[in-house]
C-alpha cells in the first residue's frame, strides 16, 4: 500500500516538475548565449525529478512496484517456473530451445571423440602396431553402435508404444490444462493447502529476522497458480518416465555387450607395462557407455512427442494470460526461477533489495536488542566511571607504591593492604557511578577514525610545521615519509593487523599512518607558505620566536591544516572500511563483509548507505568548522 | 633618542649562480631625530636592502648603522616597519592587529585597549576595532598597519613603499595622514617609494639612489613636506619649484634606467 502511494507520488512529482521546468524555460528571458554559467543556477524542481527518477529506478528494478501492485505475482510466477523447470528436460530433446536434436548433438560429439581417439592411437609412439590394430577394431565396433540406435526399422515396438504413451499423456495434460476447473482439487487437499499458505508468509523478507527468509512463497495461493503447480507435478512424472526409457534393441544390446567383454578381456590380458594401451581401451569403453546411456532415437521417432510438447508450451503460455505481461514489464532484468524445492528471484530483484524490505530490515537492525551479530548498530551502555579510571591509569602505579602485595595467611585468607588497594583503584575494581557510553558498529568505526585522526594531527601538525621551517627536519623526516606515504594504506593493513591485532589497536595505527602523512604534508605546506613580510612584521613588533610560531605561522597554516584534515578524514574512512573487511569483530565494514558471506543484500545496501551518510556527515561537519574557523581563507 | 648614523655601510649578496651583487656600497649618512627621509631610485638600487638592514632583518657585510648610540643588531620594537601590502594578520580583527605588539609584550590589557582606541582614532578607523581585517579595503589596511606600528612607540619608522598598492585618491589621503602623524609624533621616518611626486611631497630630505653598486646618487633638502602640513597637497603639486624638481629627478632616473638597459643590450 505504502509503496503504491509512493510510486504514484513520485510519478506525479516527476511529471509536475518537468511541466513546471518547461514552463519556466518558456517564461525566462531567453539568452542567446550558449555557455552562460548563470543558466545552471537554481532548479530545485530538477533536483526533485532527478531524485524521484533514481527512486523510481530503484522501485522498478527491485521489483517493488510488482510487489506493491501485484503481490501474488511472484507466487504465480513461481508455479510457472515450476512448470518450466519440469518441461526443460523434455524441451532439450528437441530443437525448441536448442539448435538441434539432442540425439544429433550426442552423435556429433561422440563421433568427434572417436575420431580424436583414433588419431591419438595412430600417432602414439608408446604402443606397438599390434595394439594399434586391436584398439582400432574396438573403435570401429563402437562407431557401428550408433546406426543400430538411429535406424527406424530396428526400433522395438515396445519402445514405440511407450513413446506414444508419453506423447498421449502430454496431449491429455494440454487438454486438461485448458479446463478452468483443473486440477479439481479436493476439499481435503484444499484445506491443507490453505494451512500451508498461512504458514509460508509473503513475498520478500518478513522484517522479523536479519537472516534471509524464503524469498518467494512456494505453495500456490491462486487458482491459476494451483493449475500450474498441478501441471508441473504431472509433467515431472512424465519427464521421469521418458528419461527411464532407452531405445535399446536386441542387436544393440548384443553388440555393446560384446564390446564390453572384448575390452575387458583385452585389458586383463595386457601386461602391467602396457598401461597406455590399457588406458586407450578404457577410454573407448567410456564412449561406448556414454552412447548406451544417452537418449538416442531415430530421426523421426519423436516427432509426435515434439509437437505435443510445443503444443503444451503454447497452452501454458496462453494460460499465463496477464501474468506474462507482468513478468515482462514489472520483472525487468530477470524473473522468478524454481530450482528443486524452492523458488527465488533471479536478476536485479535479487541483488537490488526492495526499498520496503530494506527499510524494514534497517529499522530492525537499529533496534539495540537485534543489531547485527549481537552488537547494536549504535546504542549506549551504562558503564561505571571506575572502568574509565582503570583504563586511563597505568597499572604500574601500584607496582611502584611502597610495601609488598598481600600474601595469603595460613588460614587461607588474604588481607588487603595499601598496595593492593591502589592496584584495585588503578585497575578499576571499584564502584563509583555509571555513565552512558556509546557502543555499536557505527560507534566503533567512528571511534577508530577519530582516534587515528587525532593521533595523526597531534604528531603530524607540529612535525609538519617544524619541517616547513627547518632544513634539517625537512631533510631528516622527508625520506621516511616519502617512503611510506606512496604505499597504498591497505598494503600496510595485513602487516599491521598481524602485528598489532585485529582489534582497535591495529586499525587505529593504520589510520594514524594514513592521517600522519597527510597532516605533515599539509602543515608543512602551510608553514612554508607563510609570507616573510608577516614574520618580519611580527619580529619588528617584538614577538619572540615562540610567539611567532604560535601567533603567526600556526594561524597562517590553519587553512592548509584544516584542508588536510578534511582530506585525511576521507582517506581514513575509506581505509577503515576496507581494513574492517580484512579482519575484525565489529564495525560497519565488518557488517558488510559478513552480510556478503550470507548473500544478505539488504544488509549490504544498508551498510553502504550508512557509510555514505557517515562520510557525508564528516565532510559537512568539517566544512562547517572550516567556514567558522578560517573565514579569511583565500582573502588574505 | 639620537640620530640614525650610517657608517661605511656595505652589503654584498652572492647569487646562487656565484655572481656577487653589490647592493649597497659605502653608504654614509646621518638622519637627525624627527626628520622624514624619502628614498627614491630605480629597481635594484638597494632601497629595500637599506630598510631591511635598518629593521635588523639582515646584517650588513661591513660597516654599521647606529641608532641610540647602539649598533643595530636584529629586529627590535624601537624600529617599527610598515610593509607594502600591509602584511596584516588576516586571522585577527583590526584591534587585535593593532595591539599585537603590546599583547606579545603582555602589557596591561586596559592600558592596551585605551591605546588601541586612541590610535584607531588617529588613523581614522574609529569603530572598526572588531572588523576582521580581510574585510577592509587596501587603504584601510594600510591605516591598520600604520597604527600597529605606531602603537609600539618606535623611535624610527621604516616604510617600504607603504602606499604603492593604493589607488590615486586613497594614496593622496594616506599621504596627508603620514604627514599628520609625522607632525604630531615627531618620529624619524624613512619612506621608500617609487613615486617621484610622493618622494617630493613627503620628504624633508630626499635621497635618489643609483644601482650597481647601490649608492646615494643625489641628496635634496625640500620644503614641500613642511608646506604640506598646512597647505593642500594638490596646491603644492602646482608649485613651480615642485614641477622643476620633479622633472629633474625623473630625468635623472630615466638616465639611470637607460644606462642599465644599455648595459644589458
Amino acid at each position: 500500500m505504502f509503496t503504491q502511494i509512493v510510486t504514484f507520488l513520485i510519478f506525479f512529482a516527476v511529471i509536475g516538475c518537468i511541466l513546471y521546468g518547461r514552463r519556466l524555460i518558456k517564461t525566462e528571458k531567453v539568452d542567446a548565449v550558449f555557455g552562460n554559467p548563470e543558466r545552471s543556477k537554481g532548479g530545485t524542481h530538477w533536483i526533485i525529478v532527478g531524485s524521484s527518477f533514481l527512486l523510481l529506478v530503484w522501485l522498478y528494478y527491485s521489483w517493488d512496484i510488482a510487489k506493491a501492485f501485484y503481490p501474488k505475482s511472484a507466487n504465480e510466477l513461481c508455479q510457472v517456473a515450476k512448470v518450466n523447470e519440469s518441461l526443460l528436460g523434455l524441451k532439450y530433446q528437441f530443437p525448441i530451445v536448442e539448435r538441434e536434436f539432442k540425439s544429433t548433438s550426442i552423435i556429433k560429439k561422440e563421433n568427434k571423440n572417436l575420431l580424436l581417439l583414433y588419431n591419438e592411437i595412430q600417432n602414439s609412439e608408446e604402443i606397438n602396431p599390434e595394439e594399434k590394430l586391436v584398439l582400432s577394431k574396438f573403435l570401429n565396433d563402437t562407431n557401428k553402435l550408433i546406426p543400430l540406435l538411429t535406424n527406424e526399422n530396428l526400433i522395438e515396438t515396445k519402445t514405440k508404444i511407450k513413446i506414444d504413451e508419453i506423447t498421449n499423456k502430454i496431449k491429455i495434460l494440454s487438454a486438461k490444462f485448458k479446463d478452468p476447473n483443473y486440477p479439481n482439487e479436493t476439499e481435503e487437499s484444499k484445506s491443507e493447502r490453505l494451512k500451508a499458505i498461512q504458514e509460508q508468509g509473503g513475498w520478500g523478507s518478513s522484517g522479523t529476522a536479519i537472516e534471509n527468509t524464503v524469498e518467494v512463497p512456494l505453495v500456490p495461493e491462486t487458482s491459476r497458480g494451483l493449475k500450474f503447480d498441478a501441471a508441473a507435478k504431472e509433467l515431472k512424472l512424465i519427464n521421469d518416465e521418458f528419461f527411464k526409457l532407452r531405445n535399446h534393441n536386441p542387436q544393440f544390446k548384443n553388440n555393446i555387450q560384446k564390446i564390453k567383454e572384448q575390452i575387458k578381456i583385452y585389458r586383463n590380458g595386457l601386461e602391467d607395462t602396457r598401461e597406455v594401451a590399457s588406458n586407450y581401451a578404457k577410454n573407448i569403453l567410456k564412449i561406448a557407455r556414454r552412447i548406451e546411456y544417452a537418449s538416442i532415437y531415430p530421426p523421426t521417432a519423436l516427432n509426435e512427442m515434439k509437437n505435443a510438447i510445443i503444443e503444451f508450451d503454447q497452452v501454458q503460455k496462453a494460460q499465463q494470460g496477464g501474468l506474462r505481461y507482468i513478468d515482462i514489464f514489472l520483472f525487468p532484468a530477470g524473473t522468478i526461477v524454481s530450482s528443486g524445492p524452492s523458488c527465488s528471484e533471479q536478476g536485479s530483484g535479487r541483488w537490488l533489495p526492495k526499498p520496503s524490505d530494506t527499510l524494514n530490515k534497517f529499522s530492525l537492525m537499529l533496534k539495540p536488542s537485534v543489531g547485527y551479530k549481537n552488537v547494536p548498530l549504535l546504542w549506549f551502555e551504562m558503564m561505571d566511571v571506575s572502568q574509565i579510571f582503570g583504563f586511563l591509569l597505568p597499572d604500574w602505579i601500584a607496582d611502584v607504591m611502597p610495601g609488598e602485595y598481600p600474601v595469603h595467611t595460613k588460614d587461607g585468607k588474604i588481607k588487603e593492604n595499601f598496595k593492593s588497594n591502589v592496584l584495585k583503584f588503578v585497575t578499576g575494581e571499584f564502584k563509583l557511578f555509571k555513565i552512558p557510553v556509546p557502543v555499536g558498529h557505527i560507534w566503533d568505526s567512528f571511534l577508530r577514525v577519530f582516534l587515528g585522526l587525532v593521533f595523526g594531527i597531534i604528531i603530524g601538525v607540529p612535525l609538519g610545521l617544524f619541517m616547513g621551517l627547518n632544513r634539517f627536519a625537512k631533510g631528516f623526516f622527508d625520506p621516511l615519509i616519502e617512503l611510506y606515504r606512496p604505499v597504498p594504506p591497505l598494503a600496510w593493513a595485513p602487516l599491521i593487523i598481524s602485528v598489532l591485532g585485529i582489534d582497535n589497536t591495529g586499525k587505529v595505527f593504520l589510520l594514524f599512518m594514513v592521517s600522519l602523512s597527510i597532516m605533515i604534508i599539509s602543515a608543512r605546506a602551510g608553514a612554508s607558505g607563510t609570507q616573510l613580510s608577516k614574520i618580519h612584521a611580527a619580529h619588528s613588533l617584538g614577538a619572540s620566536k615562540r610567539q611567532i610560531l604560535r601567533h603567526v605561522i600556526f594561524p597562517n597554516s590553519l587553512p592548509e591544516i584544516l584542508t588536510g584534515i578534511r582530506v585525511a578524514v576521507g582517506m581514513c574512512w575509506g581505509t577503515l572500511v576496507a581494513a574492517e573487511f580484512l579482519a575484525g569483530t565489529t564495525g560497519i565494514g565488518f557488517v558488510e563483509n559478513v552480510a556478503k558471506k550470507y548473500f544478505q543484500y539488504e544488509v549490504i545496501w544498508i551498510t553502504i548507505f550508512i557509510m555514505g551518510m557517515l562520510g557525508l556527515l564528516f565532510d559537512v561537519t568539517l566544512r562547517k568548522i572550516i567556514d567558522k574557523t578560517i573565514p579569511w581563507r583565500g582573502k588574505g | 633618542m639620537t640620530d640614525l648614523i650610517s657608517q661605511d655601510l656595505n652589503m654584498i649578496f652572492k647569487t646562487p649562480k656565484g655572481e656577487t651583487v653589490h647592493a649597497l656600497k659605502d653608504l654614509n649618512f646621518t638622519l637627525k631625530k624627527g626628520e622624514l627621509l624619502t628614498v627614491l631610485g630605480p629597481s635594484g638600487c638597494g632601497k629595500t636592502t637599506l630598510l631591511n638592514i635598518a629593521a635588523g632583518f639582515i646584517k650588513p657585510t661591513s660597516g654599521n648603522l647606529i641608532l641610540n648610540n647602539k649598533e643595530i643588531d636584529g629586529p627590535g620594537v624601537e624600529r617599527g616597519m610598515v610593509f607594502q601590502q600591509g602584511a596584516l594578520f588576516e586571522w585577527l580583527t583590526v584591534a587585535e592587529n593593532v595591539n599585537f605588539g603590546l599583547r606579545m609584550k603582555k602589557k596591561d590589557p586596559a592600558e592596551t585597549q585605551r591605546k588601541v582606541d586612541e590610535w584607531l582614532d588617529i588613523v581614522g578607523l574609529k569603530g572598526f576595532g572588531n572588523t576582521p581585517t580581510y574585510q577592509l579595503s587596501g587603504g584601510m589596511q594600510q591605516r591598520v598597519a600604520l597604527a600597529r606600528c605606531l602603537i609600539n612607540d618606535p623611535d624610527l619608522i621604516l616604510m617600504d613603499e607603504p602606499l604603492g598598492a593604493l589607488d590615486a585618491l586613497t594614496r593622496e589621503k594616506m599621504q596627508s595622514l603620514v604627514l599628520k602623524i609625522w607632525k604630531e609624533t615627531g618620529k624619524t621616518i624613512i619612506l621608500i617609494t617609487h613615486s617621484v611626486e610622493e618622494a617630493l611631497l613627503l620628504g624633508e630630505r630626499l635621497y635618489v639612489m643609483a644601482p650597481r653598486p647601490g649608492r646615494i646618487h643625489k641628496e635634496y633638502h625640500l620644503p614641500f613636506a613642511s608646506m604640506g602640513l598646512t597647505d593642500d597637497l594638490r596646491e603644492i603639486k602646482k608649485n613651480k619649484e615642485f614641477s622643476e624638481k620633479r622633472e629633474e629627478i625623473l630625468t635623472m632616473i630615466w638616465n639611470m634606467e637607460e644606462e642599465i638597459m644599455g648595459k644589458d643590450i
